[in-house]
């Protein structure tokens, strides 16, 4: 369960380690291994390297979410970078990167924006300027 | 008056003048204030709080009117191009004519998912993505990949006979035609598209990829098609309901039209093939 799996130690950058220190990448990867099945802990906090993407989830209440949501969502972010997320009325999740696809929680939803994103960093809310 | 036709029905000409207009509102700026508004409600329109744009009765309305303002748009560079819609029930794979490099050009590589063929591929040099979630800068689609399966024709003929337009508590929970058109429900429709497009299509800021336009031209022409299998239903809800659009309310961002006002497309164009029993209503 500790080991680092070859393909997490390729995909975690010289510049992701650098950041989190040696020993919170190795925790943390562990963490995200094969199956990925990080176990949220009972207040929903998450902490993990995936595909070598640093996901840190704090559950509601903090975050400014741009001023769009009332309070109580988690606060997502990749590699430090805010993702906008989004509870719908069933329980499920959607972010801004999968838009019209359910996930079941915000750990998964996280994990499907990684591999969206390709490597991409997240840009800020409100692109250009915000709604018209 | 405007006649949207089916896309695979386009000439190469018609092709050609609607891309070109498509690559003038890119290169003047108006496109990506459309790309804008749309995040915009995308991101602001919740299940439990305000919501206009999606996940409510209005989402069909307020698509009709940003459609139509978009087209609008595109007039004014060339009075003859409509938007064409995109069935997909029929036109339902990677190969179809829509994605050949002469239109929209096809899915994106597997690498980055960058398209590389057509006029709005980033090599060449006019279609830059500049409202967006991330830092990529160029068009991408994953065409069949997020999702196998575009909805097939029995599945949209299961939701046009729905027959109560939408339902409390008038969000993505909802039962009735609204909620299963745009996807939240059932077999999914809508949503289910956005994600086998991939790339842009399936984020906040889908209005990046063109064929945004046609899909949701489709998803409209259902709408009518909807009206006419089933005169005696009407937009609902009527009156007083909190954070949801009535059907007298009005519409932000335009604040001066009403889901009322745009009940019948005829007053604004038609299709190529309009449903049978419209011309009765």
């Amino acid at each position: 369960m500790n080991k680092i799996t070859r393909r997490q130690a390729l995909g975690t950058t010289a510049g992701a380690l650098t950041v989190l220190g040696l020993t919170a990448a190795a925790t943390s990867a562990s963490a995200a291994s094969a199956s990925a099945a990080t176990t949220p802990s009972a207040a929903g906090t998450v902490d993990e390297v995936y595909q070598g993407r640093r996901i840190q989830i704090t559950p509601g209440g903090g975050g400014h979410h741009g001023g769009h949501h009332s309070p109580g969502l988690p606060t997502v972010r990749i590699d430090g970078r805010e993702l906008h997320v989004m509870r719908n009325a069933d329980g499920s999740w959607i972010s801004v990167v999968n838009h019209y696809e359910t996930y079941p929680d915000p750990a998964s939803l996280a994990r499907a924006a990684v591999r969206e994103l390709q490597g991409a960093t997240l840009a800020p809310f409100a692109p250009m300027g915000g709604a018209a | 008056m405007t006649v949207r036709k089916n896309q695979a029905a386009l000439t190469p000409e018609e092709k050609r003048a609607f891309t070109a207009a498509l690559l003038e509102l890119k290169r003047n700026g108006s496109y990506d204030r459309f790309v804008t508004t749309h995040n915009g409600f995308i991101m602001g329109d919740t299940d439990s709080g305000d919501r206009v744009g999606h996940r409510s009765p209005s989402f069909l309305p307020w698509h009709r009117r940003f459609l139509l303002e978009f087209e609008a748009a595109l007039q004014k560079v060339d009075p003859a191009v409509s938007l064409p819609y995109w069935d997909w029930t029929t036109d339902r794979t990677a190969r179809s004519s829509l994605w050949a490099a002469d239109f929209l050009g096809g899915t994106g590589r597997a690498r980055d998912g960058q398209v590389l063929e057509g006029p709005f591929s980033y090599a060449a040099g006019k279609w830059n993505i500049n409202v967006r979630v991330d830092g990529r800068a160029y068009l991408r689609r994953a065409l069949g990949t997020g999702v196998a399966e575009l909805p097939t024709k029995a599945e949209v003929d299961a939701v046009l006979s729905m027959p109560v337009y939408d339902m409390a508590p008038w969000n993505s929970a909802s039962n009735g035609f609204r909620n299963h058109l745009e996807g939240w429900r059932g077999a999914n429709l809508h949503n289910r598209v956005h994600v086998w497009v991939g790339g842009q299509m399936a984020t906040g800021v889908s209005p990046n990829d063109p064929v945004f336009w046609m899909h949701h031209a489709f998803v409209d022409k259902l709408w009518a098609e909807w009206q006419a299998r089933n005169p005696k239903s009407t937009y609902l809800p009527a009156a007083g309901t909190p954070n949801v659009v009535d059907l007298g309310d009005t519409m932000r961002p335009w604040n001066d039209v009403t889901p009322a006002d745009m009940l019948d497309h005829r007053k604004f164009y038609t299709f190529d093939t309009e449903p049978p029993a419209a011309s009765q209503r």
